[in-house]
């Protein structure tokens, strides 16, 4: 049941469920990228555009895209309901915690922006 | 917000008195490198632009990696990475009720603190 405005989410099963998902792409995608950081010891600029400007890692590079914002997001979201409360900051802890939370969208909205731009301009 | 505060429920939150258990300390761990890699990010993204964006870009980006200050927050970075990595398998492995005693977690939260250790070790080494 949602009491406070900066819920913010329809459910924390939901939630539960993306924060694993969106962990689980960015642990495959962390791996894959490691693997060709060590099979190209001698990395150049061409082999770096190739690899991330093929078709399959575009994809998976927005995926991750994403999986981190959703991740992010949930992950930020929790430390703010749990820290940013009334109990610490008074009365106007929910007014605290919606700008906290708007600077945390903004930041967000920022990193998916600019990853994408910059995938998709390989 | 009114309603749930209303509740009478025994308010107890000083986080100094009580021992901290490693699993404790595990747990917040995972919460603080989770906080500063969504800022350390930020760092990542702008190496992985430099690198991507021209010959004479990638060739910065690896001069920047060459000084020992930027090397050592990007070793930083991956190693704050690398724990909250390792610190999450172990999450998701107890959410299936594996190892989910008080015994079991306090072995894993070493486990995961020993490997998350070597595992960063072993990336310092790799790129300095």
């Amino acid at each position: 049941m949602v009491k406070n405005v900066t819920s913010l989410s329809r459910s924390g099963l939901s939630d539960f469920v993306l924060q694993r998902a969106s962990a689980a792409i960015m642990a495959l995608y962390t791996l894959c990228v490691l693997g060709f950081f060590l099979a190209n010891p001698e990395l150049t600029h061409a082999k770096l555009v190739g690899y991330f400007g093929s078709a399959p890692m575009l994809a998976f590079s927005t995926l991750l895209v994403l999986a981190t914002a959703a991740h992010a997001w949930i992950g930020m979201w929790t430390v703010g309901t749990d820290y940013i409360q009334a109990h610490y900051f008074g009365a106007h802890a929910t007014s605290f915690r919606l700008l906290y939370q708007a600077g945390c969208v903004a930041v967000i909205f920022l990193y998916v922006v600019w990853a994408l731009q910059l995938f998709w301009s390989l | 917000m009114q309603n749930a505060a209303k509740k009478e429920r025994p308010v107890y939150l000083s986080l100094t008195d009580p021992a901290w258990p490693v699993t404790a300390i595990a747990s917040i761990v995972h919460r603080v490198t989770g906080v500063i890699l969504f800022v350390g990010l930020a760092y990542l993204l702008w190496l992985l632009n430099l690198a991507l964006s021209s010959p004479a870009g990638f060739a910065q980006a690896q001069q920047t990696l060459a000084m020992p200050l930027p090397k050592l927050a990007l070793i930083g970075v991956l190693g704050l990475l690398i724990y909250h990595l390792v610190a999450g398998i172990k999450h998701m492995v107890m959410d299936f009720h594996i190892g989910d005693t008080f015994e079991a977690a306090s072995s894993a939260a070493y486990v995961v603190f020993g490997i998350s250790i070597v595992l960063t070790a072993l990336v310092g080494v790799w790129l300095w």
